[in-house]
């Protein structure tokens, strides 16, 4: 085969106008199928991805107001203090002033959006639809119409969340987490709705993304097992597609236990039953009129079994974004690639086994916590066997620092502090003293909000190009980048103080009423610490501007690239920019793994999958063979 | 543009794309149904002595409709080769069977067994006042066979209002055969044939009830788990019957014209999913209906 009609296709590109041939159909879509009611994978991940970051930047919104009472806890809100009193009633904000239920309102949606309608749907589902596709070399998924459904019930479950801000009431206040009893005898009697208040709501939205991850995940596995280009054999496929593919299959297998956990909840809510309920309940003094006989621990075990899955969920897809931008970046080959792939294999296995570590104080006897301690840290060895192998890519190499790699960078260390400062928790001796603490929340934010967020930002800056065919602009992600890694920084760092001053998490009051957080730690009690982390946050919402501006500015006025701006390596980069309905103007056939940069030999620091061998390949590898023997 | 290997399996993999799709997607079913079986199995070892009733179910209703939903298993099976020797009509004979079996299935549960469950009522007495109704519980006898003791008293009950109105200061109860003769030896055990209602009528203070209600969800943990199995696999069986009968139309039939084998994957694709709610059943049945 000659080279010329196996490479890159942007050399056809600019002769082929009309890519759509290589497809059947001719006729011209609809607006509204193009763009709306699309199946094209392509259309079906941006959806997902502007959707998903509007959610983010939501979430981070309920946050930044959360930020305001703790503090200056009790203080009328300046300006949108008003505001919100209109929007969410003065049952919510009287006279600018947060209560006690808005509170928890806002903080068990920040949970929930920024969770189940932030990252995951833009890490997978955004992520997912858009780049694997291309990097497997396929078409389309295997089921587009599954593919579009997907959204829509994520769609659709969004706006009922959204809803519950609006119903008398207000939105859930149970925490993300929903524990029972509460999460049942709340949002009841008086001015609540049976059906349409805060708590019910976030079940029926809940069904509705659980839904839409099901549809998702089918679609995801069933793509890359059989719609990988022809020569793009398991051991050939970019991390990314390995990462996604142990995602979709911790969503798949994850997700329904809790989902039949929402349908009990749900029964217990509507239907007054007493799955989570336990005899003899009293509630304001009075004894509850129900049977009795359920369980509460019940629904910690089936929402953890969920919830810790999850956490690799949010964060499997990151590592998949980050191991593409090191290797581009680095220009060298992927350290470890199949220990990577072994790595996160075994982490997928292993996060079905370890939910109860969730669960330290529900008194569950010392030999199951024994079981749950082992494997807790078992599952750490994957974990440091991923970051080690990224760390090891960057030795020796001739680091190109644009924007993508900024961000990509700054996952390591951070990622690095959040799972380190998870071992403390994983044995329940310390965990007694740490547990909901702000010591918590410090710790899993790390690894999700610089960690994961910090890959998602990577990633958009990184794939940009290919949706656009124009890349964003660098200065400006510099300026994303830089205050937002010291914000998140000033953010979270003090509260692994605040946590081991035994601030509880779910204080309103930020700890202001407690003297235990008096202590002064560099000269601030575990209370004052909230007002730099508040104004961190804020700085951080303003630092978002420029990553708004550049991302919209960047669509139509951004720098004009080539198909393959990053001189990367894996087939998404083969397809021409943005790629039409149907993707490739030939189809990729792959000769090579994933990561050939710097083959000795070649003209080019670069060799993309779908080059055919040559004889000096050969001979390189060859070499390499022998060095390592 | 198409979608490669949709009728046709991959040549390394061997398999369609639906094929894989779907054996994915019961393998979520199986966590679905195994959150709710591990509820089940959780409620039952936390129940204290007495409180998980048992023989409450009418067992010869359950072992038909049993046998209905394997044969309906059968039949689809017979339709998906009839479609793969090319032979229409007699799938569509099979096919009707199948989506009659189903459609059976749900009447039974639906016209029959839950509306006598809403019809039967059950009141738990509180443990301090056992021994006033010991003729009707025969805890003694319980005790000296070593067997659980039992704290609720059912039956049919005469009073409907004295569910809800507060002016009422008892139940009269027309008892089941186990409350009507509880030293009787035979109460020991449930029955395969459900035992006719007594004529013995009961009065049971509501001062001595700790919680009485119809068979309805919130009754106790066991029949919230029963109706919430049976009503989420009744909603199963009703979107087989559904995709079954859009096959069976025209509408979904004509495709054998077009592509015969794709109707006949999508036909095995859905008995896959048939398979499966039948299997769904066969635990159901034990631990609901027998154990």
């Amino acid at each position: 085969m000659d080279v010329s009609t196996d490479l890159v296709s942007h050399h056809h590109a600019g002769h082929h106008p009309h890519q759509h041939d290589s497809g059947h159909d001719h006729h011209e879509l609809g607006w509204w199928r193009k763009y709306v009611f699309s199946t094209d994978h392509k259309v079906i991940g941006i959806q997902y991805l502007i959707t998903g970051l509007i959610f983010l930047l939501l979430g981070f919104t309920l946050m930044m107001l959360m930020r305001w009472q703790l503090a200056f806890p009790g203080r009328s809100l300046p300006l949108i203090g008003n505001l919100l009193e209109r929007a969410v009633g003065p049952g919510a904000m009287p006279d600018g002033r947060m209560t006690p239920d808005f509170y928890n309102s806002l903080g068990a949606m920040h949970g929930t959006i920024m969770i189940f309608l932030g990252i995951v749907p833009v890490a997978f589902a955004a992520f997912g639809n858009f780049v694997v596709p291309l990097q497997i070399g396929a078409p389309d998924m295997t089921f587009p119409k599954i593919n579009m459904a997907s959204y829509w019930a994520f769609f659709v479950g969004g706006i009922v969340m959204l809803v519950s801000f609006f119903v008398p009431g207000g939105a859930a206040k149970g925490g993300w987490t929903s524990y029972t009893p509460l999460s049942v005898i709340t949002d009841k009697g008086g001015i609540h709705h049976w059906f349409f208040n805060g708590q019910t709501l976030w079940l029926v939205g809940f069904i509705l993304l659980i839904t839409s991850s099901l549809l998702g995940a089918v679609n995801f596995i069933t793509t890359i097992i059989q719609l990988r280009a022809k020569g793009l054999t398991w051991m050939r496929l970019p991390f990314f597609v390995w990462a996604q593919l142990v995602t979709a299959f911790l969503l798949l297998l994850a997700f329904p236990p809790l989902e039949a956990a929402i349908v009990m909840q749900l029964m217990d809510r509507i239907g007054a039953t007493s799955f989570f309920m336990p005899t003899g309940l009293v509630v304001n003094g009075a004894a509850v009129a129900i049977s009795g006989g359920g369980s509460p621990i019940l629904w910690q075990h089936l929402f953890w079994f969920l919830g810790h899955p999850e956490v690799y969920v949010l964060i499997l897809p990151g590592m998949g974004i980050v191991a593409e931008i090191i290797a581009n970046n680095t220009r060298k080959p992927l350290w470890g690639y199949k220990s990577l792939v072994f790595a996160a294999l075994v982490l997928g296995f292993l996060s079905f086994i370890v939910w109860a570590h969730h669960m330290w104080l529900t008194g569950m006897g010392s030999v199951v916590s024994a079981f749950f301690q082992t494997t807790t840290l078992i599952i750490s060895i994957p974990s440091v066997i991923i970051l080690s192998a990224f760390f090891i890519s960057l030795w020796g190499g001739s680091i190109r620092f644009n924007t993508p790699m900024l961000f990509a960078t700054a996952f390591l260390p951070m990622f690095g502090i959040g799972g380190l400062t998870g071992i403390p928790l994983s044995f329940n001796s310390a965990d007694l003293y740490l547990h909901d603490t702000y010591y918590v929340i410090a710790h899993f934010h790390y690894i999700v909000a610089p960690g994961t967020i910090f890959a998602l930002f990577a990633g958009i800056y990184y794939w940009f190009p290919k949706a656009t065919g124009r890349r964003m602009n660098e200065f400006w992600g510099k300026v994303h980048f830089w205050p937002s890694l010291i914000c998140m920084n000033v953010i979270f760092l003090p509260m692994f103080l605040q946590g081991m001053l035994s601030m509880h998490r779910r204080w309103y009051d930020g700890g202001q009423g407690w003297n235990i957080a008096n202590e002064k730690v560099w000269g601030l009690s575990g209370f004052q610490w909230n007002v730099p982390i508040s104004a961190a946050a804020w700085v951080m919402g303003l630092a978002q501007i420029p990553f708004i501006i550049n991302f919209f500015w960047s669509i139509k006025r951004g720098e004009k690239v080539n198909d393959n701006p990053w001189q990367a390596t894996t087939l998404e980069w083969a397809a021409p920019s943005p790629p039409p309905h149907g993707n490739f103007a030939v189809t990729p056939v792959a000769h090579r793994g994933p990561y050939e940069y710097s083959l000795p030999g070649r003209e080019r620091d670069f060799t993309m999958q779908n080059e055919p061998i040559r004889d000096s390949d050969r001979e390189a590898y060859a070499a390499a063979a022998a060095a390592h023997h | 543009m198409d979608i490669p290997y949709t009728t046709t399996a991959r040549p390394d993999t061997g398999l369609w794309n639906a094929k894989i799709g779907i054996w994915l997607f019961l393998a979520s079913e199986v966590m679905l149904f195994g959150g709710l079986f591990s509820a089940y199995v959780f409620l039952r070892l936390d129940a204290l002595p007495g409180y998980w009733p048992h023989g409450l179910l009418n067992v010869p209703v359950g072992t038909m409709n049993t046998a209905i939903l394997i044969g309906s298993s059968v039949t689809v099976v017979l339709a998906w080769a009839a479609l793969k020797m090319r032979q229409f009509n007699r799938y569509k004979i099979y096919m009707g069977i199948t989506i009659l079996c189903g459609i059976i299935f749900l009447a039974v549960k639906l016209a029959y067994e839950w509306p006598d469950k809403f019809q039967h009522f059950g009141a738990y007495i509180r443990q301090d006042r056992l021994e006033k109704y010991e003729e009707y519980l025969g805890n003694h006898h319980m005790l000296e066979r070593g067997l659980e003791p039992r704290v609720e008293i059912t039956g049919h009950l005469h009073n409907h209002d004295a569910l809800h109105d507060p002016n009422i200061h008892e139940y009269e109860v027309q008892l089941d055969q186990v409350n009507a003769a509880p030293t009787d030896p035979a109460s020991d055990r449930p029955h395969f044939w459900p035992l006719p209602k007594s004529q013995k009528i009961a009065v049971i203070e509501k001062a001595d009830v700790e919680h009485a209600e119809m068979f309805v969800p919130k009754h106790n943990t066991f029949f919230a788990t029963y109706f919430t199995i049976t009503g989420l696999h009744g909603l199963h069986v009703l979107g087989g019957v559904i995709v079954f009968t859009y096959f069976w139309l025209p509408i979904g039939a004509n495709l054998y014209k077009r592509n015969p084998e794709h109707l006949a994957n999508r036909v095995e694709v859905a008995g896959l999913f048939w398979h499966f709610v039948d299997l769904v059943w066969i635990f159901v049945f034990p631990l609901f209906y027998l154990l």
